[in-house]
């Protein structure tokens, strides 16, 4: 039950420094919806819907991207990752945190990101929207993991895409499959797979990220 | 070595003259097999890294991905040529297996990216080690998604024209195999060699200065 306790505490920690800084959320919130109107301009008339779904995910993923560039910020700017490696914690539950707190910035994101597409451009049924939540859960945990690799190197704003963007392929299918495809349950079903397979992985790989030696 | 070299060279060739779009076949189809186990290795390698803490383990690593970055975009240019040859044009998403050497190949170019920016130490061996574990998981996934995807982006799929594999073909293509396998493994000793001669130089000249 620490390891829940510590997991909340560091979930906490990055939603309060988020509530008090407001540096991350807002630029999501406005980045998303300047996309989906540039999208807007960038459709030609009459392209039909699976275009605009495609565009819905690219707009998600470099979201996403935004927020995961500043997760690990203020840890670097003020020393805190040394400090939190070096806590009587699992390392994990830095991640599991990290993952959580950056799921939360991504779900209030597409609270409003969602509603602006139906509104601008097309309906999602139920299976889009599950399949939005499982890629948004593969989106974190890997990305987090990521985040924590680029925020090491030199030019990380640089990195991240480039490390994240080929592990996301495998999302987009899964999230534009679902969002199309009249059988979309087996584009659910490898959206979990994915999920599962990168999550234990992240999980288990974490800690030889932030430790020296 | 010097066998395997000459086997890679001029057996293969030699017996390939079943039809020209066929013959890369014997090329491309190792080449792509090479490339990941390389890749495996890599990864192996990075998961020993991790599990054993031995320094020795990241160079091999990072020497195997560094073979399978190699002989893989040697697949994409290979089996563009082929699909060119065969097909008419020069790149089709069609084709699982180029598409999911295309990810790869993006992912494994980052690989290097990330290890570039790093500065040299045992914080750099185990990124790169997490990275490289990220990249053999993502080999069956992105395959599955790619045969997936197929599905909305193209209804149709393509099925290939040309005869089975006959004994003499089999025969040649295992060769090929062999060969490139070999001229694989001939690199890999190779390159891991002169790195490590590298990095005692660059030892020993710190200790000099």
């Amino acid at each position: 039950m620490t390891y829940l306790s510590d997991v909340a505490a560091l979930t906490r920690k990055d939603l309060r420094v988020e509530l008090r800084a407001r540096d991350t959320l807002p630029a999501m919130l406005l980045f998303v919806l300047s996309t989906l109107v540039v999208f807007h301009f960038a459709l030609p008339e009459g392209t039909g819907e699976s275009a605009a779904y495609g565009l819905l995910w690219v707009a998600i993923v470099f979201t996403a991207l935004l927020g995961l560039a500043r997760a690990w910020v203020p840890e670097h700017e003020h020393g805190v990752l040394d400090s939190l490696v070096l806590a009587p914690c699992d390392r994990s539950a830095i991640w599991l945190g990290k993952t959580l707190a950056t799921l939360v910035f991504l779900l209030a994101a597409q609270a409003v990101a969602l509603p602006a597409f139906v509104l601008f451009f097309a309906p999602l049924d139920a299976t889009a929207l599950a399949g939005v939540l499982l890629a948004d859960l593969g989106i974190c945990a890997v990305g987090s993991l990521v985040a924590a690799l680029a925020a090491a190197g030199r030019a990380r704003e640089l990195l991240l895409p480039l490390l994240f963007l080929p592990l996301a392929i495998p999302l987009v299918v899964g999230g534009v499959g679902a969002a199309i495809s009249p059988d979309g349950g087996r584009y659910l079903l490898l959206l979990a797979l994915y999920d599962a397979i990168f999550a234990v992985l992240s999980w288990a790989s974490f800690e030889y990220v932030v430790t020296e030696s | 070595m010097g066998l395997a070299l000459l086997m890679a060279l001029f057996v293969a060739p030699e017996d390939a003259d079943q039809g020209v779009s066929q013959r890369i076949f014997y090329i491309h189809v190792p080449i792509a097999l090479t490339a990941y186990y390389c890749f495996g290795l890599g990864a192996w390698k990075a998961l020993r890294l991790l599990w054993r803490g031995e320094e020795r383990y990241d160079l091999e690593s990072y020497v195997a991905i560094h073979q399978g970055t190699i002989f893989g975009a040697l697949t994409l240019i290979t089996g563009s040529i082929w699909a060119k040859a065969s097909w008419g044009v020069w790149w089709t998403w069609d084709s699982n297996q180029l598409v999911l050497f295309l990810t790869l190949f993006l992912f494994y170019c980052a690989y290097f990216m990330l290890r570039f920016s790093l500065p040299e130490g045992p914080r750099r061996a185990r990124s790169s080690a997490v990275y490289a574990l990220f990249g053999v998981a993502l080999i069956p996934v992105s395959f599955l998604a790619i045969r997936l995807a197929e599905d909305f982006i193209h209804p149709t799929t393509f099925t290939r024209e040309g005869p089975q594999m006959t004994g003499t073909m089999f025969a040649t293509f295992c060769v090929a195999w062999a060969a490139v396998t070999l001229l694989a493994y001939v690199l890999y000793r190779v390159e891991l060699a002169g790195k490590r001669a590298d990095r005692d130089l660059r030892e020993l000249r710190e200790l000099l200065s």
